[in-house]
C-alpha cells in the first residue's frame, strides 16, 4: 500500500478548497450572474431615530433603466424577520421589517429599494429618492435610561435576562473582601472581507424560489423564508457558493435577503444585491457592546464565594435572528474556568438607535472573559495574591469533571466535559519561560521601558447538538461524495470533512467531494456556526462513512471469499489483512456490484452509500489560556504586541495546520477588538466608523506571529472521535490578556477597564496618572 | 456621465473590446465586462487591496481607477498567474503554507506579492511585512501569508 499522506485524521494535509481560490476561479456571491437579472440598491436612513414623513420615489422611478422602486407600502404583506429558533413572543415587537414601516431606528436602516438593469443606474436612482424624516431623540448608550421603542407602549428595555444559582446576598454578607468594578467592551464585529451578497431567483417552471449567495445556516434560513412567503419547504432552496468569511455575521437572514426573494417572486426576474463596504459597516450585524458592573465576594484566601454581575447589553435598533443568544450566553459562561459558589448575572437587554447587534466569533465569551479575567486581576491585586496563584486557587480541577453548573448556554445545560485547566496553564507558562520572562520584563522596566505580560484563562464551548446527519456515496468510478448540511465559510470545512470521511472509509481524502450549503441535496443541516461543524457534522460523517465501509466489506467478503473482519480498506482498495499484496477489489468495483440492476446485489439495498446520524446531549468544552507580552509607547499611546502565546486543548485535531490557521486568524480579530476596532457614534447616533480609514482592521504590521501550544490531552468523551471545536479559541482571551499586559507594562494595576484600548484612551490613562 | 466609450483593455495578454461609461471602475470592468471575476472588490475605497492587479507590472487598486485610464496598459490579474496549468511558485506556496482561508483577499495578496517579488526578489522580512500590510486579510492573521511569500521568494531564487 502507498505510504503517501491520505489525509487521515491528525494529518496536516493541504486544503481541497485552495486550487480554485488561488487561480481566480472561486465563485463568490458577486461572481454569480443570472440571465435578465435586476440589481437592487437601497436607500438607507440618514438619521438614527425619526418618523418617516415622506418618501417620494417618482423621480427615481422615471430614471433610465429603473424597473421598480419599493417602499414599505409595496411589501406590507411580508412579515418582519423572525428568530432563527422560531417564535419568541416577548421579542416580537422588536423585529425588523425588510423596509422601514413608519419609523427609522438606526442610520443605515433600509427605507426604499430600487430595482434597475444596472448597479450604477440603481445607485443613481436611489440618490434621486426624496425622503424626509422628523428626527427624534436617539438613545445611543445601552446603559442610559430606557425610553419608548414605539407608540404602542413598548420600551427599549426588551428584557432582563438572568441566570444564576445559590444565595448571592448571603455570600456577600459573609465575605472577607468585596471587589467591585465596571468594565466596558466596545462595539465591533466580524467584518468579513467579502461584503454580503444575495441573488433571488424564481424558477417558475418548477415553482421554486431560490436564494443564491447563502451562507452559514442555509437550512435554517430556508425554513424562515418558507414561513415568511407561505411556501412549502420543498419550494424554497438556498445555495451556498464561496463565502468570503463568516465570523457570525454573514449568512444570517437580513432584510436584503428577503427583499431579493420578494422581488424575484414578484417580478419573475432574478434580482441581485451586492453590499458595498459602507453599507456593510452600517447594516451588517454589529456585536460585543456591553457595560458590566460586577462584584465578587471572596474569602480571606481569595476564594470566590460569589459573583454578582449586572450588565447592559447594547443591542442596537432591532432584535434580529439571534434573539437573546449573546446576552444569555454571556450570563451562562461568565464563571468560565473557576469555581464560583454562588452566582448571579443580570443582563439588561437594551435597544438603542444603532445598527442591530448579534453574534460575532466567540459571542459572549470574548466579552465575559475580558470582564471575568479583569475581575480576577483586580481581586489578586487587592488581596496581594499573585495573579496566577489566584487563578490556581479557584480553577475547576480535573477531579471536579464532569463539572455541571445550573446554567444554560445555547439552550444546553452547562456541563464541562473534561480537562486540566491549571495543567494547561502550567504548560503555557513553561513554554513562555515565565520566570525568565518576568525577570527580563522587570529589568527592561527598570531601564525605562513600559513592557509587561498578562494571562487570561477561558473555557470555550463547541459542538452544540442535538443532531446532524450526512450521506456518503461511492460511485462506480470509486469517487466519493459526502453530502452534508454544513456550510463552508472559509474555515476548511471541506478538507476536514473529507479527512474524517477518508479516515473512516479508507480512501485518499482527495477522492472525497464534499457537498455543503445546498438545501436541495439534503433535507437537514446545521450549517457552520458556534464551532459545531467539526464536532456534529464530522461525527455524522464518521458514522456514515463507517456504514459505507461495513457495506463495502460485506460485498468484498463475497468477492474475495474471506470473512469481512479479515479485510481492510486503504486508498480505496479492499484487501486481506494477512495478505496485503494478494487479491483485492476496489470500492468502485464494489459500487458497480451494488448497482440496482446487478444480480450480485443479493438481498442488499442498492448503492454503496449510507446516511449517518450523530446525536449529542451536551456541548463539548475546549479550554485554554492566552499569554500576552506588550510594549507601550508612553508618548503615542501605541501598544505593540511582542509575543503572544495561545495554549489550547482541542481534544483531537483533525488537521492541526487548519486548527493553527483558525487560532491565528481568531487572534488577529481579537487583537482588533482589544486595540483597534470600534464602531463609534456621536450623540445624535451618527456613525463615525463607516470606512476602513475609521474602522481599523489590523494589518500584517500590527499582528505578530502567535506561538500556539496545541494540546490533545483531553479528548471529548462526548463523541467517538474525541473532537472539540477550533473556531473561536483564538479570539476569546485576547481582550483580557492584552488588558492585563498593559496594566503590567504601565505598572498601573486595574488601569484598563475598557476595550478597545485605543491610543487616545491609553493617553488619557497615562495623563491621568501623571496629574 | 452615462455616455459610453469604446475602449480595449489588455488583460493577461488578451484584448477585450468593451463599451463603458467613463465613471466605470477598472475593477467592475475587469469583472463584469471582461468576465475575469478572480479580481475581488472588498471596499471600493482603496484600503483593503482585494482588487489589486498589476498595471504595467505595478500593483494598483483597480477600484480606484477608471477603466478608461487603463487603456493601452498591460493589466495582469490572478487568472494570468498560472502558466499552462502550472501554478506559479507563489500560488503553490499559498496552498502549501495555508496562507488562505476564505480566499477572498487571496487574489489581491497574490498580485501584490507577485509585483513585489518581481521588483525586489531579495526583499527583507521587515520591508515585506510593511508592503503586505497594504492589503487586508480577515481570516489568517497574516503569519502564513508572510511565510508563503518568503517561501515563494526562496523557490523563485533557487529557480533563477
Amino acid at each position: 500500500m502507498s505510504d503517501r499522506a491520505m489525509g487521515r485524521i491528525g494529518e496536516s494535509v493541504t486544503r481541497l478548497e485552495d486550487p480554485p481560490l488561488v487561480t481566480g476561479r472561486g465563485r463568490f456571491a458577486g461572481d454569480i450572474n443570472l440571465a435578465h437579472q435586476l440589481h437592487m440598491r437601497l436607500l438607507r436612513s440618514p438619521v438614527a431615530h425619526g418618523r418617516i414623513k415622506t418618501v417620494d420615489v417618482e423621480a427615481a422611478r422615471a430614471m433610465p433603466g429603473v424597473y421598480a422602486v419599493w417602499t414599505f407600502d409595496d411589501i406590507r404583506d411580508v412579515p418582519p424577520i423572525d428568530f432563527r429558533e422560531g417564535r419568541i413572543e416577548k421579542y416580537e415587537p422588536f423585529r425588523q421589517y425588510i423596509l422601514a414601516r413608519d419609523r427609522v431606528r438606526y442610520v443605515g436602516e433600509p427605507v426604499a429599494a430600487v430595482f434597475a438593469a444596472d448597479p450604477y443606474a440603481a445607485e443613481d436612482a436611489a440618490d434621486a429618492i426624496l425622503a424626509e424624516f422628523e428626527e427624534l431623540p436617539a438613545i445611543t448608550d445601552g446603559a442610559d435610561a430606557p425610553g419608548a421603542f414605539d407608540d404602542a407602549g413598548h420600551r427599549t428595555e426588551a428584557d432582563i435576562v438572568t441566570q444564576g444559582y445559590g444565595d448571592v446576598e448571603k455570600a456577600f454578607a459573609k465575605a472577607a473582601h468585596v471587589i467591585e468594578r465596571e468594565f466596558v467592551v466596545g462595539r465591533h464585529s466580524g467584518v468579513p472581507l467579502e461584503t454580503r451578497g444575495a441573488i433571488g431567483h424564481y424558477d417558475a417552471a418548477h415553482d421554486v424560489l431560490e436564494l443564491h449567495g447563502a451562507a452559514k445556516v442555509p437550512h435554517r434560513n430556508r425554513e424562515a423564508l418558507a414561513r415568511m412567503f407561505g411556501r412549502p419547504l420543498n419550494a424554497v432552496h438556498l445555495f451556498e457558493s464561496h463565502v468570503g468569511g463568516g465570523f457570525g455575521v454573514r449568512g444570517e437572514l437580513y432584510p436584503e435577503d428577503v427583499l431579493v426573494c420578494a422581488a424575484a417572486l414578484r417580478f419573475g426576474r432574478p434580482v441581485k444585491w451586492i453590499e458595498d463596504r459602507m453599507e456593510h459597516l452600517l447594516a451588517t450585524n454589529h456585536s460585543r457592546q456591553q457595560r458590566h458592573r460586577i462584584r465578587a465576594a471572596v474569602d480571606a484566601d481569595g476564594r470566590l464565594l460569589a459573583i454578582d454581575d449586572t450588565f447592559f447589553h447594547d443591542q442596537g435598533a432591532y432584535i434580529r435572528t439571534h434573539g437573546a443568544r449573546v446576552i444569555t450566553m454571556t450570563c451562562g459562561i461568565l464563571p468560565g474556568p473557576y469555581k464560583v459558589a454562588d452566582y448571579r448575572a443580570t443582563g439588561h437587554f437594551r435597544l438603542t438607535n444603532k445598527t442591530p447587534a448579534a453574534t460575532y466569533r466567540s459571542p459572549g465569551r470574548f466579552e465575559s472573559t475580558f470582564v471575568r479575567e479583569r475581575l480576577m486581576d483586580a481581586i489578586a491585586d487587592e488581596l496581594g495574591i499573585g495573579r496566577l496563584e489566584l487563578r490556581r486557587r479557584n480553577a475547576v480541577g480535573p477531579e471536579d469533571m464532569p463539572y455541571a453548573l445550573p446554567l444554560v448556554v445555547l439552550g444546553d445545560d452547562v456541563e464541562y466535559d473534561n480537562g486540566d485547566y491549571v495543567g494547561l496553564l502550567d504548560k503555557a507558562l513553561d513554554h513562555v519561560g515565565w520566570d525568565a520572562l518576568q525577570a527580563d520584563l522587570q529589568r527592561r522596566r527598570a531601564a525605562g521601558e513600559a513592557v509587561g505580560a498578562g494571562v487570561a484563562m477561558f473555557v470555550e464551548k463547541s459542538g452544540l447538538g442535538p443532531s446532524d446527519g450526512a450521506k456518503v456515496t461511492v460511485d462506480p468510478s470509486g469517487a466519493v461524495e459526502l453530502i452534508t448540511g454544513g456550510a463552508s465559510i472559509g474555515q476548511g470545512f471541506e478538507t476536514c470533512m473529507a479527512q474524517i470521511c477518508a479516515d473512516a472509509l479508507g480512501v485518499d481524502y482527495r477522492k472525497v467531494r464534499v457537498v455543503h450549503g445546498q438545501t436541495n441535496r439534503i433535507e437537514f443541516g446545521i450549517g457552520a456556526h458556534a464551532s459545531r461543524a467539526t464536532v456534529m457534522t464530522g461525527s455524522a460523517t464518521n458514522e456514515a462513512a463507517l456504514l459505507v465501509r461495513a457495506k463495502a466489506l460485506d460485498v468484498a467478503s463475497d468477492l474475495l471469499q474471506a470473512p469481512a473482519d479479515t479485510l481492510d480498506i486503504q486508498d480505496g482498495v479492499v484487501f486481506r489483512k494477512d495478505n496485503p499484496d494478494g487479491p483485492s477489489v476496489g470500492l468502485g468495483e464494489i459500487a458497480t456490484q451494488l448497482l440496482p440492476t446487478r444480480k450480485t446485489l443479493g438481498g442488499r439495498e442498492p448503492g454503496l452509500m449510507a446516511e449517518g446520524w450523530f446525536h449529542s446531549d451536551h456541548q463539548t468544552y475546549p479550554f485554554g489560556c492566552h499569554i500576552a507580552v506588550v510594549k507601550v509607547d508612553r508618548e503615542t499611546g501605541h501598544v505593540g504586541v511582542e509575543r503572544y502565546v495561545i495554549a489550547y486543548d482541542i481534544g483531537r485535531a483533525v488537521n492541526p495546520m487548519l486548527v493553527e490557521g483558525q487560532i491565528s486568524g481568531g487572534f488577529a480579530q481579537g487583537l482588533g477588538g482589544a486595540l483597534y476596532e470600534e464602531f463609534v457614534y456621536d450623540e445624535r447616533g451618527q456613525p463615525q466608523s463607516v470606512t476602513f480609514a475609521d474602522y481599523l482592521l489590523p494589518t500584517a504590521r500590527e499582528v505578530p506571529d502567535i506561538e500556539l501550544l496545541l494540546r490533545e490531552d483531553a479528548p471529548s468523551p462526548r463523541n467517538p472521535l474525541g473532537i472539540k471545536g477550533a473556531g473561536e479559541a483564538g479570539v476569546t482571551g485576547v481582550g483580557a490578556a492584552i488588558a492585563s499586559a498593559i496594566d503590567d507594562a504601565l505598572q498601573m494595576p486595574g488601569a484598563v477597564t475598557q476595550l478597545p484600548v485605543t491610543p487616545q484612551r491609553l493617553k488619557v490613562l497615562l495623563d491621568g496618572a501623571r496629574d | 456621465m452615462t455616455e459610453k466609450t469604446d475602449i480595449t483593455l489588455t488583460v493577461n495578454g488578451r484584448d477585450f473590446a468593451v463599451t463603458v461609461e467613463p465613471r466605470r471602475t477598472l475593477a467592475d470592468t475587469i469583472r463584469d465586462d471582461c468576465g475575469q471575476t478572480g479580481t475581488h472588490i472588498g471596499c471600493e475605497h482603496g484600503v483593503c487591496g482585494a482588487c489589486t492587479v498589476l498595471l504595467d507590472g505595478e500593483p494598483v487598486r483597480s477600484c480606484l481607477m477608471f477603466a478608461v485610464q487603463a487603456e493601452g496598459r498591460e493589466i495582469r490579474t490572478v487568472e494570468g498567474l498560472a502558466a499552462d496549468g502550472a501554478l506559479s511558485p507563489l500560488q503553490q506556496a499559498f496552498i502549501d503554507n495555508h496562507a488562505l482561508q476564505c480566499g477572498f483577499c487571496t487574489p489581491g495578496f497574490l498580485m501584490l506579492a507577485t509585483g513585489v517579488l518581481e521588483r525586489d526578489p531579495d526583499i527583507g522580512e521587515d520591508e515585506l511585512r510593511e508592503v503586505l500590510s497594504s492589503n487586508l486579510c480577515r481570516c489568517t492573521g497574516y503569519q502564513n501569508i508572510v511565510k508563503a511569500v518568503k517561501s515563494a521568494a526562496a523557490t523563485m531564487k533557487a529557480g533563477r
